[in-house]
């Protein structure tokens, strides 16, 4: 893409304005007194949208069916396919180094089989899903990290720091009436192998001379960037560790907001997936550079830290026709930093046998992923049981929070 | 007829400036009347406040070449006195040198902020245009608009001059005239500053004149041949060399101010009649013996109803609104209204409006980036308010604003707007528009809004499986039934 083309068009209106605003604002606020000693919580959340494969990312390599139905793709305990050890049923995908390391040092904590209530299959609705913390789809406008801020006690220093929302638009987990700041690299923007993908395969079936047209000028970019040819994959995965790193030193700041949101895209893998190596793999070590990267950026603060990563659906237990997965239901979130309570994973696993599966096809969710929010939220922000159930998770009265999430 | 749904579709693509998610219910069903209703002459004006007239853009231009004149004139100064002072012994070639060196430009001059001002004020053009696009019900006053401008369009690459007056001319040469006369439309643009210094009229001097007998120039013959080929007759329309040269001769005269004159500054229209080639003049077969002016004048108003023009423009608006090959019975029937009604632009637009071949045809025209552009805003609601951003994105796509690679304005077939490195551009435009809309916009809820029944199976369901909102909304921009019209 043209350099001149992407500093103009992606820092519009939101990002310059959010983020120029957020900061003047900061810089008339009386500083607010930070007691030496006193907890000084960070919280992330990372969304990977487009669903991320969990059975790919944590591999339950013990269960009889599994290598079966991942075919090529499954990974397993040793040889050229081995994921990273974990607990003997599971292994870790092995671009997953840092986490792994991290799970050692039990500052990583994986849930299996989890989802929220949405059991459709639309990215959008499961999103909305995911991000409201409503147990349907509904129409509001905002979202329940920003709900928790503003339950959070007005004089407590963190709500008054704000949030940080990292990329152009504000994702609508942070929107609300609680002040969010927004910031984005330089080049966030250049993720659109998916979307040209997706272009060329519409045109193909509706416009042959779009198509060849199309074609043509994403071979000529691709000579012009010295690669053979597109991608395979969408997402960026350099630009994860990138963005976290930002958000990290922003977070880092004396004023800096201690709340943050990154969304990565790219996750909806419906061909060539790859197992060990490909287009997951490439994904799931990004992330792993986004935690290595916010590890780094926090020194000490790393400490007082918990990072949550979360998606709005899983994907199919079988492979599909095409080298990839299709659409959903349960899958993997991750908690990772040095505030979680780690090295376990929380899974009431379900099995993948044919009936076993939801509706013949999906890895069954027997965790709600609510509970996992919510206990986040309970342990490590200090919201109560009942403000999480009513206010920020409404109608989540009988989806307890998980214990003892964090330290 | 088509149903009305599908005619809804045709004619807000086709004629229009595209539809917002409210157009099927402000518009109503007939779309037809929505697009008839904008055949006003008051549709097509722009009375924006704070933009600049010609002779307000001409006096800003002049300042700015006065000062630049006083800063060469100071250099060279300089330089002079410094190749002259003292002596260096050996006939001073070193002195020389540096006084050149001194002379030549520097490598990267400080930002002009005069020249900030133009393109400031070029961006208020822009502005007042997309607003305008915005706030039009179907759109089809300011299509109109645009197929006009890009008849008769002129080039910024020109000179600063162009910059100056690029907006004016269009709000004052071409936007009043578009409902009405083809002759006077073409006699507004011919005598125009923009048009007169963008195809070198100024350099023009009728050989015999008191001017050409004097400085030994003569004819440029620039502007009278591209009126034939460009404006009027088009290629082939049965003019020949001769028509040209004395078209030309009779043109002399026809310039704009330079400072030599100092008159109303640099650039102004003027008749000067000392370069003006005295005699009668044949062109197309008829005499031409008016005085001065109005020699040039009574050719222009002849070419405006000659069956080649009729002919030739017909031609030309079937194929940028319908099709790239229109359907010979449209064309047919622009030009029978052309010669009938002695070239009214209104009762033309009524013809293409309301024939029935106008919306037989199937989508296959592109859009030009600037539609794209005002289809991708009015869809979405996206605020128009970055307009260098707004401006860059029409640079990138290929349609940069009044500045076309050349005379025959823009292309607007298959061939040049299908390009691989277009499609590409476009398909970036997309995503980067789509992303700051923030996930706000639910694309499949759009796309039924906007596309109705034309909306594909392929599209609704490429748009569903989209992995996010943003994705999906750079989908619907991008998918076929969006970008054809």
């Amino acid at each position: 893409m043209d350099a001149r083309y992407c500093q103009a068009m992606p820092l519009s209106r939101r990002g310059l304005l959010g983020a120029g605003l957020s900061f003047f604002a900061w810089a008339h606020m009386p500083k607010i007194a930070s007691a030496a000693g006193a907890k000084d919580p960070r919280f992330l959340t990372i969304i990977l949208r487009g669903a991320m494969d969990g059975l790919s990312a944590v591999a339950p390599v013990a269960d009889p069916d599994y290598a079966a139905l991942r075919e090529g793709m499954a990974l397993t305990r040793e040889g050229e396919s081995a994921g990273l050890p974990l607990d003997g049923f599971f292994v870790l995908h092995p671009s997953m180094k840092t986490f792994a390391r991290l799970y050692a040092e039990k500052k990583g904590l994986i849930v299996h089989a989890a989802a929220t209530p949405y059991r459709e299959r639309s990215h959008f609705d499961g999103q909305d899903v995911l991000e409201t913390g409503l147990p349907g789809v509904g129409k509001v406008e905002t979202g329940w990290l920003n709900r928790a801020l503003l339950a959070l006690p007005k004089g407590e220093r963190l709500p008054q720091l704000g949030a940080l929302g990292v990329g152009i638009s504000t994702p609508l987990v942070l929107r609300g009436e609680a002040p969010v700041m927004g910031w984005a690299p330089q080049r966030l923007a250049e993720t659109n192998d998916d979307l040209a993908r997706r272009v060329l395969d519409l045109y193909t079936h509706r416009d042959p001379a779009l198509a060849r047209a199309l074609k043509a000028g994403l071979t000529a970019d691709d000579l012009a960037r010295g690669g053979a040819a597109m991608p395979p994959g969408g997402g960026d995965p350099g630009m994860m560790a990138r963005a976290a790193t930002g958000a990290a030193r922003l977070m880092m700041k004396e004023e800096g907001p201690r709340v943050a949101v990154l969304s990565f895209d790219g996750w909806d893998t419906h061909a060539n997936q790859g197992g060990v190596r490909g287009r997951l793999a490439d994904l799931l070590g990004g992330l792993d550079g986004a935690f290595a990267a916010v590890e780094r950026e926090f020194g000490e603060a790393w400490k007082e830290t918990a990072i949550l990563v979360i998606t709005e659906f899983g994907r199919t237990a079988r492979i599909n026709g095409t080298e990839g997965s299709d659409h959903g239901t349960a899958t993997v979130a991750f908690l990772v930093g040095g505030a979680v309570r780690g090295g376990r994973i929380l899974a009431d696993w379900p099995g993948l046998r044919g009936p076993q599966l939801h509706e013949g096809r999906d890895l069954r969710a027997t965790t709600d992923l609510r509970a996992v929010m919510k206990g986040v939220l309970a342990g490590h922000l200090g919201l109560s049981p009942v403000v999480l159930g009513e206010t920020i998770f409404p109608g989540s009265g009988l989806v307890k929070p998980l214990p003892d999430l964090v330290v | 007829m088509a149903r009305p749904e599908k005619l809804f579709q045709i004619g807000i693509q086709r004629f229009g400036l595209g539809a917002g998610p409210a157009s099927r219910d402000m518009l109503g069903p007939d779309i037809r009347a929505a697009l008839l209703d904008e055949i006003r002459p008051d549709r097509a004006l722009i009375r924006g406040e704070g933009l600049p007239t010609t002779a307000r853009g001409i006096q800003i231009v002049t300042q700015i070449e006065d000062k630049r004149r006083m800063e060469r004139e100071a250099r060279r100064q300089v330089a002079q006195q410094a190749a002259s002072g003292p002596a260096t012994g050996d006939g001073a070639p070193g002195a020389m040198a540096t006084a050149g060196m001194q002379a030549s430009p520097s490598a990267s001059p400080p930002p002009d902020p005069e020249a900030v001002r133009l393109r400031d004020l070029l961006h208020l053009d822009l502005k007042a245009r997309i607003d305008q696009g915005l706030a039009a019900p179907a759109g089809f006053a300011e299509r109109w608009v645009m197929f006009w401008s890009n008849h008769f369009c002129i080039a910024l690459r020109r000179g600063q001059l162009m910059q100056g007056v690029a907006g004016p001319y269009e709000r004052e040469a071409i936007r009043p005239h578009v409902f009405g006369r083809f002759a006077d439309l073409l006699v507004a643009v011919e005598a125009h500053p923009a048009m007169l210094h963008y195809l070198d009229q100024r350099q023009s001097i009728g050989p015999n004149s008191p001017a050409g007998q004097r400085r030994q120039r003569g004819l440029n013959e620039n502007l009278a041949r591209e009126i034939l080929e460009l404006h009027t007759l088009g290629v082939g329309g049965g003019y020949s060399q001769a028509d040209v040269t004395a078209f030309a001769r009779a043109l002399t005269g026809w310039s704009i101010t330079g400072f030599e004159e100092n008159i109303d500054g640099y650039g102004a229209f003027v008749f000067a009649p000392n370069r003006h080639e005295p005699g009668p003049q044949q062109v197309l077969g008829r005499s031409y013996g008016q005085e001065g002016k109005e020699k040039g004048l009574a050719i222009l108003r002849d070419l405006a109803r000659h069956p080649s023009t009729a002919r030739f423009l017909a031609t030309k608006i079937a194929r940028h609104f319908v099709a790239d090959s229109p359907p010979p019975a449209l064309v047919g029937a622009l030009e029978a209204e052309f010669l009938k009604s002695d070239g009214d632009l209104a009762a033309l637009a009524r013809v293409l409006l309301t024939h029935p071949d106008s919306t037989r045809v199937p989508p296959g025209k592109i859009r030009t980036p600037y539609e794209f552009l005002m289809a991708s805003l009015r869809a979405t609601g996206a605020p128009a308010d970055r307009i260098p951003a707004l401006a860059n994105a029409l640079n990138l796509m290929g349609q940069p604003l009044w500045n076309p690679p050349g005379p025959n304005g823009f292309p607007d077939d298959e061939p040049a707007l299908v390009a691989p490195k277009a499609i590409k551009t476009r398909l970036e435009f997309s995503m980067q528009f789509a992303r700051p809309l923030g996930g706000r916009i639910d694309p499949r809820d759009l796309a039924e809004a906007l596309l109705g029944e034309s909306l594909s199976v392929e599209t609704r369901q490429a748009i569903a499986r989209a992995e996010t909102r943003q994705q999906g909304l750079a989908l619907l921009l991008m998918a076929p039934e969006f970008q054809r019209r």
